[in-house]
């Protein structure tokens, strides 16, 4: 019964991963800190099916299944970001500036 | 039911309809035909003719029925909202009809003598579209069965009333004076409108019958209500009908066509005052101290413009302060609550005053004829270009007589008999109330004035050597019949007129007594003496021989010389010539002080400083700083959007945990 320590870990790459999109400037990274998130968010699903059932194992899968969708629509957007601007450097893009 | 239901007095609205329609067709004609001079007379006078056979039937109605209750015709309910019940009605009674009959009999003379007057002008369509209206209006004011109904006519009487004082409007102060004569009166409608606010509050409701119904149990005679609502009405009253201190429009208002001055501004129009004061006489009768106020006022301002007309030269102003002066008197006649004698007065006034505008009229018509065929530019209308004119056109100068000699109260016309009973019932009053023998006095000494100013405006114009220069003397011939006629009309009426209520016999006041009788309840009774009263017809008479014989004394027409020429005048001359400064009394302390107000206070003050930079220009700054601080959290920077983001999410879980 590890319900405690991995709902521990799964905190502590959540936070990991919010301090990274938070912090880091490059897309790709802020990227992979998104899915970082996700995936301690799936750890917690998995950690708590040992009590409450297989529906959290099942919704990992579905879970998976869109990170995997939106981690190719998200690096075709940073490659055609980066050949527009040259950059990956979220600072350096602020088009939309009020 | 009435006993009027199913007779003629049906018809009544047709009196309304026919002038009003005849206004349409002028004025249609007036863009379309300018030219057709002879349609646009047939129309004109027709249309006014049309509507005094319609009185006259009405009349003859009225005098078979001789019904104790006004009838009232509903035409269609007008204003019906919450309490207030208005209904576009018409009244036919004893006080309407005789009303009814002046207008437009009256009317119809003068838009007779207008087709002569008005033959050469080029608005010839346009200046009878306007006077239908006018006698259109006038009739809804007179027959209008309420207070509303009555407005409306009592505003359209005011608006044609402009139209025609700036008829020939290509003149500046013509076009100034319609524009004094409307603003002068808008001062006085806003009391007629306090007062109709004020007697819905009271009695809940505007209706002539229904207000004087409940007059008696729903307000105290005497009361602060009953008089606040009378002197409010009399506010109305001063501005149309040109008492102090609004009279001043009504000389400027001479401006317009002379027939219009007779029609308008003498006999119909500026009587609307007089009128509404014996239509509402429970009201006033209820109110004694705005009674007084009415008398004190009337007696004031016929004593104050009969001193003004002393020193006139413009023929025309002689008789716009005499008309003035003269509906002093009625307003003394109704103030000491002889409503019969003031309307007796009124329609007295309406036949010789018509008289003397339409005769004056004549000769300026003469005159600017005179004038036009040597190409002269001299002041057609003032007395001193004038002098002799009787050899010329002896007819005008013989009617013209007969109106003078009405006017100063000789016996036996008509003005002789209306004047002594305005003078004999302020008298009867001064009995237990000695204000009235002040009004009594004023309006002895005013009638003395009218007699010496009309002698004087005689002698002036028609006796004496001819002053009008050799050029024009071959010229000068009397004017056509279309303009004559009118006039024998007028004085034949002016001489026979007093015999609508010789003393003792009183035919108008027992035919108005059915209207009067409610008020006469809350007057004390007039019974003077017949001793008395023939002292004072006698005085009366002997006042009126007095101003004349002085006048023929001491006037001497022989010394006059043209305006340019004349001498200047000193001291009191000059200011009775001067009509008192008051026009530059109320320029220099009523208008530019509102000026001032409104161009430094109200303009720069409140409107450029206030409402412009607090309001429209304060609010859109204010909105470009909120965007701008808006415009500050949308940086553009991904990471910024996150912080926001993650704190936004922090907040919500904080709050569902707790």
């Amino acid at each position: 019964m590890l319900l405690e320590p991995s709902l521990a870990v799964s905190a502590i790459l959540f936070s990991l991963g919010v301090v990274g999109v938070l912090l880091r400037r490059n897309a790709i990274v802020i990227f992979m800190c998104i899915e970082l998130m996700l995936n301690a968010v799936n750890l917690t699903f998995v950690a708590l099916s040992q009590q409450i059932g297989l529906d959290g194992q099942v919704f990992v899968f579905f879970v998976m299944t869109v990170a995997a969708a939106e981690a190719a629509v998200g690096l075709a957007i940073v490659i055609a970001l980066y050949r527009h601007r040259d950059t990956v450097n979220l600072q350096s893009i602020n088009l939309l500036r009020g | 039911m009435n006993p009027l239901a199913g007779t003629a007095v049906d018809w009544v609205g047709l009196a309304i309809l026919l002038p009003f329609a005849g206004f349409l067709v002028n004025g249609a004609l007036a863009f379309l035909r300018p030219k057709a001079k002879r349609t646009v007379s047939i129309i004109g006078v027709g249309s006014v003719a049309a509507a005094f056979v319609v009185a006259v039937a009405v009349y003859l109605a009225v005098r078979a029925a001789h019904p104790d209750a006004p009838y009232v015709r509903t035409l269609w309910s007008w204003i019906p909202v919450g309490d207030l019940s208005v209904s576009a009605a018409l009244q036919v009674d004893q006080l309407s009809v005789v009303m009814l009959l002046v207008v437009t009999g009256v009317s119809s003379l003068i838009h007779l003598f207008s087709v002569g007057y008005m033959h050469d002008d080029p608005g010839y369509a346009r200046y009878f579209a306007y006077l239908n209206l006018f006698v259109a209006f006038m009739l809804v004011l007179v027959l209008g069965a309420s207070f509303p109904v009555m407005f409306i006519g009592w505003e359209g009487v005011g608006l044609c009333s402009y139209l025609l004082i700036g008829f020939w409007f290509e003149e500046k102060e013509k076009a100034d004076a319609g524009l004094k004569a409307f603003l002068v009166n808008r001062i006085g409608d806003v009391g007629f409108l306090i007062a109709m606010f004020l007697i819905f509050s009271h009695l809940g409701t505007l209706d002539f019958r229904e207000t004087f119904a409940r007059a008696p149990q729903g307000l105290t005679a005497g009361g602060g209500a009953v008089t606040a609502i009378a002197l409010f009405l009399f506010m109305g009253c001063v501005g149309k009908s040109a008492q102090i201190p609004l009279y001043v429009w009504l000389p400027d208002a001479m401006a317009g066509p002379t027939p219009v001055s007779a029609l308008i501004h003498a006999a119909t129009m500026v009587t609307a005052g007089v009128y509404l004061v014996a239509r509402t006489n429970l009201l006033f009768a209820m109110a004694p101290v705005a009674s007084a106020v009415v008398a004190g006022v009337g007696a004031l301002t016929a004593l104050f413009a009969a001193t003004i007309g002393l020193k006139q030269w413009d023929i025309k102003k002689v008789l716009a302060y005499s008309t003035v002066s003269q509906l002093g008197y009625m307003f003394v006649g109704v103030g000491v609550g002889a409503y019969a004698a003031g309307i007796f007065h009124l329609v007295t006034h309406a036949f010789f005053k018509a008289l003397l505008f339409l005769g004056a009229g004549s000769v300026i018509h003469v005159m600017h004829r005179a004038h036009h065929q040597s190409h002269r530019h001299a002041d057609a209308q003032d007395m001193r270009n004038m002098g002799g004119l009787a050899a010329y056109m002896p007819w005008t100068a013989r009617m013209m007589w007969v109106a003078t000699l009405a006017i100063a109260g000789i016996p036996p016309l008509a003005g002789f008999f209306s004047k002594d009973e305005i003078l004999g019932a302020a008298f009867a009053r001064g009995a237990s109330q000695p204000f009235y023998l002040i009004v009594w006095l004023f309006g002895i000494a005013a009638a003395f004035l009218t007699a010496f100013y009309m002698a004087r405006l005689m002698l002036y114009t028609f006796h004496g050597p001819n002053r009008t220069g050799d050029l024009e003397r071959p010229h000068l011939a009397e004017a056509p019949w279309v303009m004559t006629g009118p006039l024998v009309v007028l004085a034949a009426l002016t001489i026979l007129g007093g015999a609508l209520n010789l003393p003792h016999v009183e035919t108008l006041h027992r035919w108005l007594e059915p209207l009067t009788a409610q008020g006469a309840a809350f007057l004390p009774a007039l019974a003077p003496s017949t001793g008395v009263e023939v002292t004072l017809m006698v005085a009366a008479a002997l006042i009126g021989i007095a101003g004349l014989w002085l006048a023929t004394r001491i006037l001497k027409p022989e010394t006059l010389v043209p305006p340019e020429r004349a001498p200047q005048e000193t001291g009191f001359a000059k200011l009775l010539l001067e009509k008192y400064r008051v026009d530059e009394l109320y320029d220099r302390f009523i208008l530019r002080p509102l000026v001032w107000f409104s161009r430094v206070v109200l303009w720069k003050g409140l409107d450029a400083g206030v409402i412009d930079t607090a309001g429209v220009n304060g609010s859109a700054a204010l909105a470009r700083g909120l965007g701008w601080i808006g415009s500050r959290l949308q940086s553009g920077q991904v990471g910024t959007y996150v912080v926001f983001f993650v704190l936004g999410a922090v907040v919500v879980l904080a709050a569902l945990l707790k």
